[in-house]
C-alpha cells in the first residue's frame, strides 16, 4: 500500500532523514520506535506533505501514486491521515465546524455529496460514543483548552469520522490514561482491515499489546536500524536503545 | 485675519459656514469661535510641511480637493428595518423613515454642543462644530432600561454631513445603541458624539461602518464615564475610503470600566485609522482595547492608542492590544501605544502582533482533506469570529456577523 524507497528530507541545511525504506503492505499496522530527536515525526511530516521539509531524495508511493507530487489536501483525500504528535490549536475554529470540513472536502474529492450539519452530527456523536467522548468537545473550538488527553482523543475522532487508508499516528498513546490508551487501539483496530494499514509511533510496549502490529521498526539517525517482529518492541522495553546503537556504530 | 492665511482645503468649508452661519441652530458664539479654530488648524495633512502628531500616519489630504453640499431635506434611501431607529440621511434627521423612541429630540430643534469636546485643538472636531446642522439627542432617565435603538446614518453622493449626537444615561440606565454608517458615492461623514453614563449605567455602543469606497468617514466620541458605570464600545470599519474612529474615554468616578474595542477589514487603498485616548481620572478603573485588523490589497491599517493614568488613579487596570492579519504584501500596519502614568498602583498592559497566516494551523487544515484557499478562509474567518466575541447581544452579533460575512465574500469572490 504504502512503499518508501531511499527517502531522504532536511530541514533548511540539516539532514534529518538519511535514506528510508519501508513497506507496509495492505491490511497491516505497523510500528516505529526510536530514540529522541531520530527523525520519526519528520517522517510523518514528510509523508503528510509539511512544505518547510525539503524532500532531497527517493520516492513514496502509495497505491500506485507519486504521493511527493501531492499537495497535503491531495493526500489526505487520497486515504492519508496524519495523528499530529502535538495537535495545532485553532481559536476561532469551531471543532464540529472543522471536521465536516474536512470530511465534506474528501467526499468532494471522492465525487460524493456533502453532509449537512444534523447528518454530520449524528455521524460525529456515534462515533464519539465508541471512543467514550463527551459530545461536548464539539461545540468547542479546536484543541483550544483541551487537555493533552483530550487532544490526543480528538486526532482519534478525527480518523475515524475521515476513515482514511493509511494512518500515521504520531504517539498519539502519550499523554492517554490507562483506559484511553484501550480506547485509541479499539479505534485504530476497528479501521483494521484489509483495505486499511497504519503506521504507529510510539515509545511504549502497552499501545503494542492492545496494537499488536504485524512488523516493528527502529529509526535511529534518520534511517531504520533495525526490523523485526512484535517481539522487537519487548527487546527494546528490556534493553533499550543502547546496545543496538553501539552495534550498530 | 486674510484669505491668503486660510489653509489649503479649508476654505470650501469656510465659505459654507459664511453662506449658512445666520441659519444654524445653537450658540453662534461657539460656532464662530469653532470656525477660527477650523481656519487655524486646517485639514489634517493638507497643507504642506505642517504635521500634526496626532494625525501622524493619516492625512486628509484628498479632501481639500473636493467640494461637497449640505444634502436636501429629502429623498429616496434604503433603511433597514428595525423596530426602534432613528434614522439621518446626509446629516439630517428623517422623521418619515424613523419611529418614535423615547427620549429622542433632533440637535436642530434642541442643539446641545455639550461639555466635553474640543473644537479648538481637534480640527474634525471644530469642522462639525461649525457646520451641524442637526443630530440625535437621546437621553434615557436614571433606572430606565431603553433596550435596543438603532441609529441609522445614509451618506448621500456629494455632501458633507456633520451630526452632532448627545447620549445621556441617567443613574443605573441601560442602552444599547447599534449605530451603522453606509452610503454610496462621494462624501463625507463627519460625526461628533458625546456621550455622558452615569454611576451604575451600562452603555452598549456598537458601531458598524459599511461606508461606500468613496466616502471619508471621520467620526469623534466623547465618553464620560461615572461610578461603577460602563461604556462598552465596539466599532466594525469596513467600507470608506479613509476612515477615522477617534474615541476619547474618561473614566472620572471609582470603578468606572471603559471597552473600546473594534475590527477593521480593508482592502484596496482604504486607509483606517483607530485611535483612543483613555483617561484614567477615578481609581480601580478598568479599560479594555482590542482592535484586530484584517488587511488585503494596498490597504493601510492604523491604531494609535493612549492611556493616561491621573494622579489619584489608584488601583487602574488598563489593557490595550493591536493585532493585524496582513493577507498582502503590500498591506501595511501602523502602531503606537503611549502610556502616561502618574499613580503608583497600577496595572497597564500593551501588546502588538502583526502577521500573516499561520503555518502549522494551515498545514493542519490541509492535511485533513481541506483545500488550500478554503483552509485559509476558515482561519481568516476564526481571526474575525474572535475580534466580535466581545460583543455579546446577539442582535448587534448578527448584524456585525452579517456584513464581516459580506465581506468576506466580496474578498473571496
Ligand atoms: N523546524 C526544525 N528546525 C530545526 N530542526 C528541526 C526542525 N524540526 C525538526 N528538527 C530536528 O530534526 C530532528 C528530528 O526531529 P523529529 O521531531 O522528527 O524527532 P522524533 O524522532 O519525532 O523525536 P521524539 O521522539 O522526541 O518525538 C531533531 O533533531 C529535531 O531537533
Ligand atoms: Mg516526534
Amino acid at each position: 500500500m504504502l512503499d518508501i524507497v531511499g527517502l531522504t528530507a532536511s530541514i533548511g541545511d540539516k539532514a534529518i532523514l538519511n535514506g528510508i525504506d519501508l513497506s507496509v503492505p495492505a491490511g497491516e499496522i505497523h510500528a516505529i520506535m526510536g530514540p529522541n530527536g531520530s527523525g520519526k515525526s519528520t517522517l510523518g511530516y514528510v509523508l503528510a506533505g509539511r512544505e518547510d521539509y525539503t524532500v532531497t531524495g527517493g520516492s513514496v508511493r502509495f497505491e500506485n501514486q507519486d504521493m511527493l507530487a501531492m499537495t497535503p489536501e491531495a493526500r489526505a483525500a487520497a486515504g492519508l491521515f496524519l495523528a499530529f504528535q502535538a495537535p495545532i490549536e485553532l481559536p476561532g475554529v469551531n471543532n464540529a465546524n472543522f471536521m465536516r470540513t474536512a470530511l465534506n472536502a474528501i467526499r468532494r474529492a471522492h465525487g460524493e455529496s456533502e453532509l449537512d450539519a444534523v447528518q454530520f452530527l449524528k455521524l460525529a456523536r456515534a462515533e464519539m460514543k465508541r471512543l467514550s467522548m463527551d459530545a461536548e468537545m464539539l461545540r468547542r473550538n479546536v484543541n483550544v483548552g483541551f487537555s493533552g488527553g483530550e487532544k490526543k482523543r480528538n486526532e482519534v475522532l478525527q480518523m475515524a469520522i475521515l476513515r482514511p487508508r493509511f494512518a500515521v499516528l504520531d504517539e498519539t498513546d502519550s499523554g492517554l490514561d490507562i483506559d484511553a490508551l484501550k480506547i485509541v487501539a479499539d479505534g485504530v483496530n476497528s479501521l483494521r482491515g484489509p483495505g486499511f494499514s497504519a503506521l504507529v509511533i510510539t515509545h511504549h510496549q502497552r499501545l503494542l499489546d492492545h496494537l499488536v502490529p504485524n512488523r516493528v521498526h527502529v529509526l535511529a539517525g534518520g534511517r531504520i536500524l533495525r526490523s523485526g517482529g512484535p517481539e522487537l518492541a519487548k527487546e527494546l522495553e528490556k534493553n533499550g536503545y543502547g546496545a543496538m546503537l553501539a552495534e550498530a556504530a | 485675519m486674510n484669505a491668503i492665511s486660510v489653509p489649503e482645503g479649508a476654505a470650501g468649508f469656510l465659505a459654507r459656514f459664511a453662506a449658512m452661519q445666520g441659519r444654524l441652530p445653537g450658540d453662534s458664539t461657539l460656532r464662530a469661535a469653532a470656525a477660527e479654530a477650523f481656519r487655524a488648524l486646517g485639514l489634517p495633512g493638507a497643507s504642506r510641511g505642517r504635521r500634526v502628531e496626532a494625525w501622524k500616519y493619516t492625512t486628509l489630504q484628498p479632501l481639500g480637493g473636493m467640494s461637497f453640499r449640505s444634502a436636501e431635506p429629502a429623498g429616496k434611501i434604503a433603511i433597514p428595518d428595525s423596530p426602534a431607529r432613528i434614522v439621518f440621511a446626509g446629516g439630517r434627521y428623517r422623521e418619515d423613515l424613523s419611529t418614535a423612541v423615547p427620549g429622542f429630540a433632533c440637535f436642530a430643534d434642541q442643539p446641545d454642543f455639550g461639555e466635553l469636546s474640543w473644537p479648538d485643538r481637534d480640527p474634525m472636531v471644530a469642522l462639525n462644530t461649525m457646520l451641524a446642522e442637526d443630530g440625535a439627542i437621546l437621553t434615557v432617565p436614571a433606572g430606565i432600561d431603553a433596550g435596543i435603538v438603532h441609529l441609522i446614518h445614509a451618506g448621500i453622493d456629494g455632501t458633507s454631513a456633520h451630526p452632532r449626537h448627545m447620549i445621556r444615561l441617567g443613574g443605573g440606565a441601560r442602552l444599547t445603541l447599534i449605530e451603522t454608517s453606509a452610503g454610496s458615492g462621494r462624501y463625507l461623514h463627519n460625526p461628533v458624539s458625546e456621550i455622558h453614563v452615569a454611576d451604575g449605567a451600562v452603555l452598549t455602543h456598537v458601531r458598524i461602518q459599511t461606508d461606500g469606497t468613496e466616502a471619508f468617514h471621520l467620526a469623534t466620541i466623547y465618553a464620560a464615564v461615572a461610578a461603577g458605570g460602563t461604556y462598552d464600545g465596539f466599532t466594525l470599519n469596513i467600507g470608506g475610503r479613509t476612515t477615522r474612529t477617534e474615541i476619547h474615554a474618561t473614566l472620572n468616578g471609582p470603578g468606572a470600566i471603559a471597552h473600546l474595542n473594534g475590527a477593521q477589514l480593508l482592502t484596496g487603498s482604504q486607509h483606517a485609522d483607530f485611535t483612543s485616548v483613555v483617561r484614567h481620572a477615578g481609581p480601580k478603573g478598568t479599560s479594555r482595547q482590542t482592535i484586530k485588523n484584517v488587511l488585503a490589497g494596498h490597504s493601510r491599517g492604523v491604531f494609535q492608542g493612549r492611556i493616561e493614568v491621573a494622579r489619584g488613579a489608584q488601583g487602574t487596570d488598563g489593557y490595550q492590544m493591536n493585532r493585524a492579519l496582513l493577507l498582502s504584501p503590500d498591506a501595511e500596519i501602523d502602531t503606537k501605544p503611549e502610556l502616561e502614568i502618574f499613580a503608583d498602583d497600577v496595572k497597564c498592559s500593551h501588546g502588538a502582533t502583526v502577521g500573516e497566516l499561520d503555518a502549522e494551523q494551515l498545514f493542519y487544515l490541509r492535511s485533513r482533506g481541506i483545500p488550500d484557499n478554503e483552509a485559509r478562509s476558515i482561519l481568516v474567518r476564526a481571526f474575525l469570529a474572535e475580534a466580535l466575541d466581545p460583543v455579546t447581544n446577539d442582535i448587534a452579533r448578527g448584524l456585525l456577523e452579517d456584513a464581516v460575512a459580506l465581506w468576506w465574500e466580496g474578498q473571496a469572490g
